[in-house]
């Protein structure tokens, strides 16, 4: 079970470090553990330029393993303290990946409450910094639990991060620093490339058919042609995940209630 | 001879109902804990708080203080809900003004500009709009003719800060990595509150080497108190790190008769020195490692 939970955990991982490929020399902010190690993976495999923080307000030249350090004390190469990261990330040089409650088709995301807003079934976190960040730098997505109540129906219950909502928008018409990339998900890997930025599968990954996806999802998916299913890890990434990122094996605890 | 030092009870007692207070620090780091217990013990009541939120809101809002709320999130960081904020939340037993981390620090920083508003694309087309009552759009006097959010200024009657260190006229240094926004909380209020682990000579706060750890000049500061280890439970680094054990006990105590139980062995107390033994003496805090994230 633990090995199971641990496989679609490296799977995900690999996938999710995909996501920053491309981007240069910004800012990789992954928010809790899966997009974490997938910034630090990314950093290590895909895009040496990335800058990565030690989850507080240094900026690092190598990725931090997450949990206890034994090792050598990272090497701090800058500061990023809560003021500069404003700083930063409102001139767009960042791309980050989070974790939403909910999602809905247009890629609007949700943390701050569950239910209706004046008394909320569930209260979460509160937006954070969700609003800021959909509008001014590239946002992936991490969900790991894909079910018809996290890709909801409709809109979220609060929209906390902006999406292509034609309704929302001056014109109809998103702005062109909404910047939504990649969802990973326990099921598969999607992205905004569908029609009119459509959520479109990409990858299932292995034994997902695209009908239980659909199943999973309250909202109309697109295809990508072909749809492939989620590149296996390489000996490299899964050395550099069970050595360098993780080393006490604390992404077996994200998919711990799967059975084998 | 200038000389701010008051007691943390006697900085209470400056307070009103009805104020609007902003309290510095970030989700469980360097919130001014003592002068918030405080509060907890005194009959103050309809109080608006502006709060990157830690165990400062959760525990207003378990004792009723709370008639709104203005926040971008409430967390105890290495435990990510706090469930008194959630109970209160979701009772709808206070007001909200719910935004984001940067509109935050956007409306201090408006207020200590003496500006109505600061512009800025965050919130548009998000429900920070829709459920911010009376929050207005502007649209750029320039040829682009962008639609900005318009973030009002958020004044303070009071801002209320935890430094590591502060001399009796008010000079203060913050030593943690991250000074957070209490400057900016310091701007935008009225008057400023601020409770140091260690009350230190003016000759040795700050000199050449620490002068950046200044944060904020001493005119903005009202009085300053000196309380050991005042941010527990959350951390003020390099002094002692979050008392997740602490926070634990805390977050546990969420049912009513629970509630009344921390209050009774940690809050109801005659002095800080109580306090301290309550949570285990101040030797056992100051082994508290820094957080690691």
């Amino acid at each position: 079970m633990t090995e199971t939970a641990c496989n679609l955990a490296d799977l995900c991982i690999c996938a999710a470090a995909e996501a920053w490929r491309a981007d240069g020399e910004v800012l990789a902010t992954g928010i809790t553990l899966i997009p974490r190690l997938a910034a630090g993976l990314a950093r290590l495999t895909v895009n040496e330029e990335l800058l990565l923080t030690d989850a507080e307000c240094h900026l690092v030249a190598e990725p931090v393993p997450v949990g206890l350090r034994t090792g050598a004390p990272p090497v701090i190469e800058g500061w990023m303290p809560y003021a500069r990261t404003f700083d930063l990330l409102w001139g767009g040089r960042r791309h980050a990946m989070v974790a939403p409650t909910q999602i809905d088709r247009f890629g609007q995301a949700n943390i701050s409450i569950v239910g209706d807003y004046g008394r909320p079934k569930a209260a979460l976190l509160g937006v954070r910094g969700f609003p800021g960040n959909s509008l001014h730098h590239a946002n992936s997505y991490f969900v790991p639990n894909h079910t018809a109540r996290t890709f909801v129906a409709g809109e979220v219950d609060m929209v906390c991060g902006a999406g292509y909502n034609p309704d929302r928008w001056p014109d109809a018409r998103p702005p062109k620093w909404l910047d939504l990339r990649l969802i990973v998900t326990d099921l598969a890997v999607l992205d905004f490339d569908g029609p009119r930025h459509q959520v479109r599968v990409r990858h299932l990954h292995p034994g997902i058919t695209f009908e239980q996806l659909q199943d999973n999802t309250a909202f109309p998916l697109a295809r990508a042609e072909p749809l492939s299913t989620t590149p296996a890890p390489s000996a490299l990434q899964l050395r550099l995940i069970r050595e360098v990122l993780d080393p006490h094996g604390q992404r077996a605890s994200v998919f711990k209630h799967r059975s084998a | 001879m200038l000389d701010k030092t008051l007691t943390v009870a006697q900085m209470a007692g400056r307070l009103r109902n009805g104020m609007t207070i902003g309290i510095g620090g970030w989700g469980a780091r360097r919130k001014p804990m003592a002068l918030v217990r405080e509060i907890l013990r005194s009959e103050l009541r309809d109080l608006t708080i502006v709060s990157y939120g830690g165990p400062d809101v959760g525990m207003l809002c378990a004792a009723g203080k709370v008639a709104k709320l203005i926040f971008g999130f409430v967390s105890l960081d290495l435990i990510p809900l706090d469930p008194h904020f959630r109970a209160a939340r979701q009772a709808g037993a206070f007001e909200v003004w719910e935004i984001d981390e940067g509109l935050l620090q956007w409306g201090l920083r408006a207020a200590a500009m003496r500006l109505p508003f600061l512009p800025t694309r965050v919130g548009m087309a998000t429900d920070v709009m829709r459920f911010s009552k009376g929050v207005k759009t502007v649209r750029s006097p320039y040829d682009d003719g962008e639609e900005l959010l318009a973030m009002p200024a958020l004044r303070l009657d009071a801002a209320l800060l935890h430094v590591t260190e502060a001399d009796q006229r008010g000079n203060t240094v913050i030593l943690s990595p991250d000074p957070f926004f209490d400057d900016l909380f310091a701007r935008a209020a009225h008057e400023t509150f601020v409770t140091c682990d260690q009350l230190v000579a003016t000759d040795r706060i700050c000199g050449a080497q620490r002068a950046r750890y200044n944060a904020f000049e001493r005119s903005l500061v009202t009085a300053v108190a000196e309380v050991p280890y005042g941010a527990h439970p959350t951390a003020s680094v390099p002094n002692y790190g979050i008392d997740v054990e602490h926070l634990e006990s805390y977050s546990a105590a969420a049912s009513a008769a629970a509630w009344q139980n921390y209050r009774s062995r940690f809050i109801d107390l005659p002095d800080h020195a109580s306090y301290l033994e309550a949570v285990g003496g101040a030797p056992r805090i100051g082994a508290i490692a820094a957080p690691v994230f």
